[in-house]
């Protein structure tokens, strides 16, 4: 499921940066991209002002984002200030400018029967929530934060979720993958679409492909183009490499010996 | 009125001077995420192909990418579906872009290296054909672009098997790329492209071990621009032949500059990472520059290229 983008980088005008808990929700005015991203599909921003000079001379190639939600006009992108390049996004105010490549890759499939069962973990909730948007009340979705702070993102989801927390702050104290297992005990027919960390992504991956389960995982991977040039973003699959920009970032779990893939997530 | 910008290169006709480096934009992959609308405003004059070898290759394992300040350094290792795949499955889709087509190859022996401009130089489709030899010669374990004797017979052997032009892209790895051009040029090359890469590392934060899965990795981006303003400006005078010059450029003015140093022809590289379309901003910004120049050099005498601001 793929949208294609307006070819070349735009100029989008920062609509606002809401706090969401420990995350920071930018919303951008995309006048001249589509409004109909699919859901898994993600966008290349970099700030028109001062994208460079900051922590060590960085950041300077533009950062992926998966879109969260499009609301009036505008496309939400959920971040969380970790390097210098989110660390400059996270400081963009209404008015200032972003520079937006997108939407770019590959979003998720519907499932071809049974329910759709949503799994997001941390940061990695992003495309849950738009794809939560699209699906409705026919999805199910688990959520995983590290504590309270975090899960605050929770509340983004305007149906009901199952929460889950590193160190049981908010929600059941355990791993969203231990919520999956249940689900999945009580409905083995169900569709698995999960985004999140890749120690989360492989328990994800390796307890699906153990019950026979089909899972569609958007994964992560450090890129430069986020349009199949650079070669970069690759992933091994049982298929040999593959660019997670053009032929992901979601990926059949079927195809991955693991979601573990070195680099990613650092 | 939108200023003339055709170039003659190498007896090919450009409708401009700007072209892509190899391997820093893959059209196939581009057109399947924007669509026609990439053919309609294509970002170069002529299209250069990521470099193809003779056997398909997977490339490094990741991680391949490192940002540096104002630049990247990358460990890609030149995955390729080889030359079979290339011609079958690439070739075709090439040949709809709206501009003339550079293949780029890399042979790991001089036999392979024939081998491929033979086989890719009896195309139509291919306009003009640029050896990589920034890999080492499996034969004598030397870099065969870091070496002007090398060099001297990669291009003999290679020049025997095409009518096409032949373009050697220049390493900036190498002790002297003026004795290197010089070599290629009177072994028979066309033209010279550089620079590629210079070769940089980066380490993991915690384990401080190499990053890059493929160990080391070459550096682009502005941060080696003046590297490789200096290389070209030098080659240019060592050399006849044309000079397609490239290395860190991001804007029309960092292009006219490289004109300036001696380049007939430039390329954009990293910067299309950060915008695909980069292309096509700098050659209509290089256009209204040299225009704006030779209207200066005509009524106030001033020679073309040369300019107070900085």
């Amino acid at each position: 499921m793929r949208t294609l983008a307006p070819f070349g980088r735009r100029p989008a005008r920062v609509a606002g940066v809401e706090r969401i808990g420990e995350y920071d929700l930018l919303w951008a005015e995309d006048a001249d991209g589509p409004g109909d991203p699919r859901p898994g599909q993600f966008y290349m921003l970099a700030a028109e002002e001062r994208w460079g000079a900051g922590s060590d001379e960085r950041p300077w190639l533009p950062r992926a984002f998966s879109y969260c939600r499009v609301e009036d006009g505008r496309i939400g992108f959920i971040l969380e200030d970790i390097g210098p390049g989110t660390h400059r996004l996270a400081q963009l105010r209404e008015g200032e400018r972003l520079w937006l490549t997108g939407p770019l890759g590959i979003g998720f499939t519907p499932p071809a029967s049974g329910r759709p069962l949503l799994v997001g973990g941390g940061i990695g909730v992003a495309p849950i929530l738009c794809w939560s948007d699209e699906l409705g009340d026919a999805a199910r979705v688990l959520l995983g934060f590290r504590s309270a702070g975090y899960a605050t993102a929770a509340s983004l989801f305007h149906g009901d979720v199952a929460l889950a927390t590193d160190d049981g702050s908010a929600g059941k104290l355990a791993y969203v993958t231990e919520l999956l297992r249940e689900e999945l005990d009580a409905d083995a027919q169900a569709t698995v679409y999960a985004c999140g960390p890749p120690p989360m992504l492989e328990a994800v991956r390796a307890l699906c492909a153990e019950r026979g389960v089909t899972a569609q995982l958007a994964m992560e991977s450090g890129m430069a183009c986020g349009f199949g040039a650079c070669f970069g973003c690759v992933v091994p699959t049982r298929n040999g490499y593959v660019r997670l920009c053009v032929d992901g970032p979601v990926v059949d779990a079927a195809e991955l010996e693991t979601a573990l893939v070195p680099g990613s997530g650092h | 009125m939108t200023p003339a910008r055709e170039i003659e290169l190498c007896g090919v006709a450009l409708r401009g001077p700007v072209l892509n480096g190899s391997g820093t934009f893959d059209a196939i992959a581009a057109r399947r995420t924007f669509g026609e609308a990439l053919l309609e405003r294509f970002p170069f004059d002529a299209f250069v192909s990521k470099t193809i070898t003779l056997a398909p290759r997977q490339g490094n394992p990741p991680p391949r990418l490192w940002e540096t300040p104002a630049g990247l350094i990358n460990s890609i290792g030149l995955p390729n579906k080889g030359l079979d795949g290339f011609l079958a499955s690439d070739l075709p889709e090439l040949a709809q872009l709206p501009v003339p087509l550079v293949v780029s190859v890399m042979g790991f022996s001089h036999d392979e290296l024939a081998e491929l401009v033979g086989r890719v130089g009896e195309r139509d489709e291919v306009a003009m054909i640029e050896l990589n030899v920034s890999c080492p010669n499996v034969e004598t374990g030397l870099v065969m672009g870091a070496d002007p004797v090398e060099t001297t017979r990669a291009v003999e052997r290679t020049r025997t098997r095409t009518d096409k032009p032949l373009i050697v892209k220049l390493t900036p790895n190498a002790s002297e790329p003026q004795a290197v051009a010089a070599a290629a040029q009177a072994a028979g090359a066309d033209a010279v492209s550089l620079i590629n890469t210079l070769k940089g590392m980066a380490l993991h934060p915690r384990t401080k071990t190499p990053w890059l899965g493929g160990g080391s990795g070459g550096v682009s981006g502005p941060a080696v621009r003046a590297v490789a303003l200096e290389q070209v400006y030098t080659v240019a005078r060592a050399v006849e032949i044309p000079v397609i010059g490239m290395g860190g450029i991001q804007t029309g003015r960092h292009a006219a500059d490289f004109l300036a140093a001696g380049a007939a022809a430039v390329a954009v590289g990293t910067e299309s990472f950060r915008d695909p379309a980069a292309g096509a901003r700098i050659a209509d910004d290089l256009a209204v520059i040299l225009a704006s120049e030779r209207g200066l050099s005509e009524s106030a005498g001033t020679p073309a290229g040369t300019r107070a601001e900085t």
